[in-house]
């Protein structure tokens, strides 16, 4: 196992995305300072995409300049395309991810556009990013299958990453975007990545939809994977499957690597104490097992 | 179905618990035809082990207390072993009696958790099963070991592995021909478990392994992927998830069979079981009880009418 792991947060940005409730600007600022003051050292704050088409992230501007920026902690945020870049440099962004997908079908559906032309968009992206000295973190998505392709063939994801890589992404992270994987599938996954891309650079981003993702996370980490994307208290569903939940809980990784002896500098207690906060702000139920339980009600 | 993935077992037992272990941790009481129609379905399922009832005093443990006419009352599948609980010898009696053909006790890994649990010390809780093991030997009925708090206790926090692996080889020696090694509050992680089962191996036979794992903490799918991977082919789970925490109010107990074998699926592990019978079964008992599952598989499955 790695003897450390870098934990990216992902909840007020992936999290709060798949949220029903809007959640209002200064709840979400309040959210990413209290994730600042728990250890974790990245933080993804928000997207800068069409209000239009994620109304959640619509005060993606208010967002950025109104949270503070504790040094050392990077924060940040979706681009889709060289617009929100530029509104997001603009806004305070020194730091920015795009996201591909291993699917066509998904990618259709998803972005209007094929994988090919995605990639185009990103590589505009990719040279004003570099131009700005702006590290870019690159996406792919249904990494162990797709909602609606079914299968994906292994190679196929190995093919994205690398040219994601090669286009100057610092990380790859790696999506289970509908929780199917399975340890089976993680590691044949892997093993194809890991030939087109160092694993240094590659995280995973395990969704739980099918209670998978923990043993999915320890089956990547066996083979050398240190970074791995999570959402406090679970936050944010799954689109594909009504009800169902969605992106791992950053607490229950925490507790899971703690037990491993392995080092993320996150402190567990504070991380529990803003997933309540949120909770109790989206008025809902935390996703996250170790806050049920740690809860003697 | 994958190609099973190297290293790891081909075939792995699992040992379904949700009609004892589960219903005996849910609050509302299930009428005994309920329970009859669980197990008949759990039966049809290809699931090896169905864990029935515990023949304990109604006193203590008011959901079993119609431990024999749900005993007398299943259909006995060939092919299925039927255990239940005895705590000690007036509870096997009655269970033979009432037509069981397979037992289980229950030892401890914590001096307290024994003390609070069934007021003796693990010494005594040994020697009572010990008067159980010696009389099912006389009849040929095979007797199952657990022992609790493998991981953790709620009373005395951390377990020492040697403390487990001393109490396994008192069960393991006196008969048991499997020990279940039990999370009992949820707490251990693949850290605990692997250092756990490397002491436990050094007395026990990898064969004569099986864990049971609680998701109290949601670390339950990543220990039992350790315990695999160290060699365990036996695993315990309850449909649905049935049966929450006593020690930790509205937290989830059992992990969900469902979870379990869609994992091992994935891995190309062979089970036996249908994992869709196994989620219809879940359903079933969930509107019975009038609550949500605890499986994800089954959340997820039944709400994009996909599996």
């Amino acid at each position: 196992y790695p003897k450390r792991v870098k934990v990216v947060e992902v909840g007020p940005r992936d999290g709060l995305q798949n949220e029903k409730n809007v959640v209002p600007t200064p709840v979400k600022i309040s959210l990413i300072n209290m994730l600042s003051e728990t250890g974790l050292q990245v933080i993804e704050a928000t997207s800068f995409v069409s209000p239009k088409w994620v109304p959640q992230m619509a005060d993606h501007t208010e967002v950025m300049q109104g949270i503070t920026k504790v040094p050392g902690i990077s924060y940040p945020v979706l681009t889709p395309n060289l617009k929100g870049f530029q509104a997001a440099v603009a806004a305070g962004a020194k730091e920015v991810s795009i996201f591909g997908a291993a699917s066509e079908l998904f990618t259709k559906k998803n972005i209007n556009c094929s994988i090919e032309e995605s990639l185009e968009r990103f590589s505009e992206v990719m040279a004003a990013a570099r131009a700005a000295n702006i590290p870019v973190r690159g996406y792919v998505s249904c990494v162990l299958g797709c909602p609606y392709e079914g299968k994906i063939s292994a190679a196929k994801v190995a093919e994205v990453s690398k040219k994601m890589y090669s286009m100057g992404c610092y990380e790859i992270s790696l999506g289970d975007t509908i929780g199917v994987g399975t340890p089976g599938s993680m590691k044949e996954m892997l093993s194809m990545v890991m030939k087109e891309v160092p694993v240094g650079a590659l995280a995973v981003h395990c969704h739980d939809t099918y209670g998978q993702a923990l043993a999915n996370i320890l089956v990547a980490l066996q083979m050398g994977v240190s970074v791995v994307d999570a959402s406090v208290a679970g936050l944010g569903g799954c689109p594909y499957a009504q009800g169902a939940s969605g992106n791992v809980a950053t607490e229950d990784l925490v507790y899971m690597l703690n037990g491993l002896g392995i080092h993320t500098g996150v402190d567990l207690q504070k991380l529990m104490d803003t997933g309540t906060f949120i909770c109790n702000a989206l008025n809902r139920r935390t996703n996250s097992k170790v806050s049920q339980a740690s809860c003697r009600l | 179905q994958e190609p099973q993935a190297s290293g790891l077992p081909e075939y792995i037992k699992i040992v379904e618990v949700g009609p004892r272990d589960g219903l005996q941790n849910e609050k509302v009481i299930v009428p005994t035809d309920i329970k009859i129609e669980l197990i008949n379905r759990l039966s049809k399922t290809g699931l090896p082990v169905v864990e029935v009832t515990s023949f304990v005093s109604s006193k203590w443990v008011p959901q079993m207390a119609d431990h024999k006419e749900v005993m007398r009352g299943i259909e006995r599948h060939p092919g299925v072993q039927y255990p239940v609980l005895t705590p000690n010898l007036q509870g096997f009696h009655t269970a033979i009696a009432a037509g069981a053909t397979e037992v289980s006790v229950f030892g401890a890994a914590s001096e307290s958790f024994s003390k609070m649990n069934i007021n003796c010390s693990i010494e005594e809780s040994i020697e009572k099963f010990e008067e159980v093991a010696k009389s099912a030997r006389n009849m040929n009925i095979p007797v199952r070991g657990y022992v609790s708090c493998a991981l953790g206790c709620p009373y005395e926090g951390n377990i020492t592995p040697a403390k487990v692996a001393e109490v396994s080889k008192r069960l393991y020696s006196m008969g048991c021909y499997e020990i279940s090694l039990g999370d009992t509050i949820g707490v251990g992680t693949p850290g605990s478990m692997k250092k756990m089962l490397e002491a436990v191996m050094k007395e026990i036979p990898l064969s004569a392994l099986a864990v049971h794992c609680h998701d109290t903490y949601g670390q339950a799918l990543a220990n039992i992927l350790t315990a695999i991977q160290m060699g365990v082919s036996v695993v315990d789970s309850s449909v649905s998830g049935l049966g929450g925490c006593p020690y930790a109010k509205g937290a989830t107990g059992n992990v969900a069979t469902e979870d379990v074998i869609y994992m091992l699926n994935g891995l190309g592990i062979n089970t036996g079981v249908n994992l869709y019978a196994v989620m219809e079964a879940g359903n079933f008992i969930c509107t019975a009880l009038n609550k949500k599952t605890n499986s994800k598989v089954a959340q997820a499955s039944f709400n994009t009418g996909t599996v």
